[in-house]
């Protein structure tokens, strides 16, 4: 089944196009890794996708539903883009921001004992419970990320959306990470991953959509790094960051 | 014959005033005569300080479980806004008591004003695109002006009164006003009880609370008129120009306290410590209430900052 279906969507802001003619499905299970230079409108696309705005033309839809319904937020877990940057002075615990995965389907009365289970299992999966009641201001970007995702978990999402989430982070929790959303993937979730390291998205993602404005390229890693959509995505003389893995 | 339709429209007034009545004489009246006599405090008694003390509660409560959620969104200079424009609201309603013969109290017209500029203020920043603090900016400076302008074309004939509006006093709240400001803080206590959440989430994670699937534009709006409620309630002994500190201060001296709802209740604490206090010393010294209040709400949050300093 298709969780993301993106038909011929243009975006622009005022008359500044960012997305154009771009098509492209998602399927349950995939782990798309969406790359591009600089303001090539990977963001844009993003939100575009889980509903966060709405195409100027063309259609997305999410779990089969116009992506902008409310309904499909329930099933939708998103990691803004440089939380692990921002430290942030509000009081909140852990365990306060994974609770906020339930709060879509208990935004009023008390929680059940299901609610509570779901966030400890959510805790548990992440390996965060022994930092439940630290402030998530305090923890490093690694861990803070490790949070977003347990309140995506206790959320019971089927959809991951992770903008850029590794920037600011050490070179081993970024490791540890994506270790962490592979196994994830291999429990079934699907997910939408936009990073600027080509070299962690040709090694971790089943899928690659590569953009600027327009999609140069989606399909397999292995025929993306043998294709010249990237140079072309990037233009020549661009600097690519390129790690190796 | 004539006195049917009078009886009809006096009998609920009656009776709204009779609850007033059992609230602030029968039950809070006779909580702090008792606590007079035990205490041997004189000024306890005094029914204008009973009321100043309730008021003092009301504000301590409602400022800062309301502040919360502003200052941790970086949005404290909207409060300072929503008082300015309250400021306005209470010159239209002496400007309009002056010209006709009705009768609108000030505080009334001083939240439909305030709670009319929270939504403006909203939108604005949602809409028309324009930079948050600028926008502030011009709401809180055009409704001043309005304000002054309001205050003049009667010849200076309000000025007096809106003067105690201006700095807050103790004498300002009346029994009418004491009720309104109970009446005000039962609203903001419900609101924020039954609303806590999506307000925690939007506050926190706006853009991810939109991602699953909050109407955070509603939530925002909420937010901006439980602000102007609460300006307005705590404007009659704060003042326009302090009562934004009342959302501020007591916030900021209990961020360093883990969890959110555990710094909600420090930042009461706080709140309680500097209104209580303020009020008393302000009777005391006959100096300005507003302006003891924030200054012992100041050395609250210092005393807090060294605290946390010394700690770590």
């Amino acid at each position: 089944m298709a969780v993301v279906e993106v038909e011929d969507v243009m975006f622009a802001y005022s008359d500044r196009p960012v997305v154009e003619d771009v098509s492209l499905e998602v399927e349950q299970g995939d782990f798309l890794g969406l790359v591009g230079p600089n303001g090539s409108g990977k963001t844009t696309l993003l939100e575009l996708m889980i509903g966060l705005r709405r195409p100027d033309s063309g259609s997305v839809r999410l779990f089969g539903q116009p992506a902008h319904a409310s309904e499909t937020g329930k099933r939708v877990g998103f990691v803004p883009q440089d939380v692990a940057e921002t430290e942030g002075e509000m009081p909140v615990t852990v365990r306060e921001v994974v609770r906020m995965g339930r709060y879509p389907r208990r935004l009023f009365g008390r929680f059940t004992d299901e609610d509570r289970a779901a966030v400890d299992a959510a805790l548990r999966r992440v390996e965060i419970e022994d930092l439940a009641e630290r402030r998530v201001g305090r923890l490093s970007g690694g861990q803070r990320q490790r949070v977003f995702i347990a309140r995506a978990l206790a959320a019971e999402a089927d959809l991951l959306a992770l903008d850029e989430p590794t920037v600011g982070v050490d070179a081993e929790s970024r490791e540890a990470f994506y270790d962490l959303l592979g196994e994830l993937n291999d429990e079934g979730m699907t997910i939408v991953l936009i990073e600027h390291d080509i070299g962690v998205v040709t090694s971790r993602a089943s899928e690659i959509a590569c953009l600027n404005r327009e999609l140069y390229f989606h399909g397999d890693p292995e025929t993306f790094v043998e294709t010249d959509a990237l140079s072309a995505a990037y233009g020549d003389g661009q600097s690519i960051v390129h790690h190796e893995h | 014959m004539s006195g049917q339709p009078l009886t009809t429209v006096a009998r609920p007034l009656q009776s709204l005033d009779g609850a007033i009545s059992f609230v602030l004489d029968v039950l809070w009246g006779s909580v702090m005569d008792v606590l007079a006599a035990l205490t041997g405090i004189e000024m306890l008694g005094f029914p204008f300080m009973q009321r100043a003390y309730l008021a003092a509660l009301c504000i301590a409560l409602i400022g800062p479980l309301v502040g919360s959620f502003l200052v941790h969104r970086e949005m404290a200079m909207i409060g300072d806004t929503l008082a300015h424009s309250a400021f306005a609201g209470v010159a239209a309603g002496l400007f309009v008591n002056s010209l006709a013969a009705v009768t609108v109290p000030p505080l009334l017209s001083a939240l439909v004003v305030a709670a009319l500029a929270a939504l403006l203020v909203q939108s604005l920043i949602d809409y028309a695109g324009a930079y948050r603090d600028t926008s502030l900016a011009i709401v809180l400076t055009g409704s001043f002006a309005v304000g002054s302008v309001l205050i003049t074309a009667t010849g200076g004939g309000i000025a007096v009164g809106i003067n105690a509006y201006l700095f807050g006093s103790l004498a300002t709240v009346s029994r009418g006003n004491a009720a309104i400001l109970l009446a005000m803080s039962v609203v903001v206590v419900a609101a924020v009880a039954a609303f806590y959440r999506p307000l925690l989430y939007v506050t926190f994670d706006e853009v991810g609370a939109r991602a699953a699937g909050l109407s955070v534009t509603r939530y925002n709006q909420l937010l901006a008129v439980l602000t102007a409620v609460v300006v307005v309630g705590a404007m009659q002994i704060m003042g326009v120009i302090l009562v934004a500190a009342m959302l501020v201060i007591p916030t900021a001296a209990a961020t360093s306290i883990r969890g959110f709802k555990r710094s909600i209740a420090g930042a009461i604490g706080a709140g309680l410590v500097a209104t209580l206090s303020g009020v008393t010393l302000s009777y005391l010294y006959d100096v300005a209430a507003g302006g003891t209040i924030v200054l012992v709400a100041i050395a609250v949050y210092v005393a807090s900052m060294l605290a946390v300093r010394a700690q770590e």
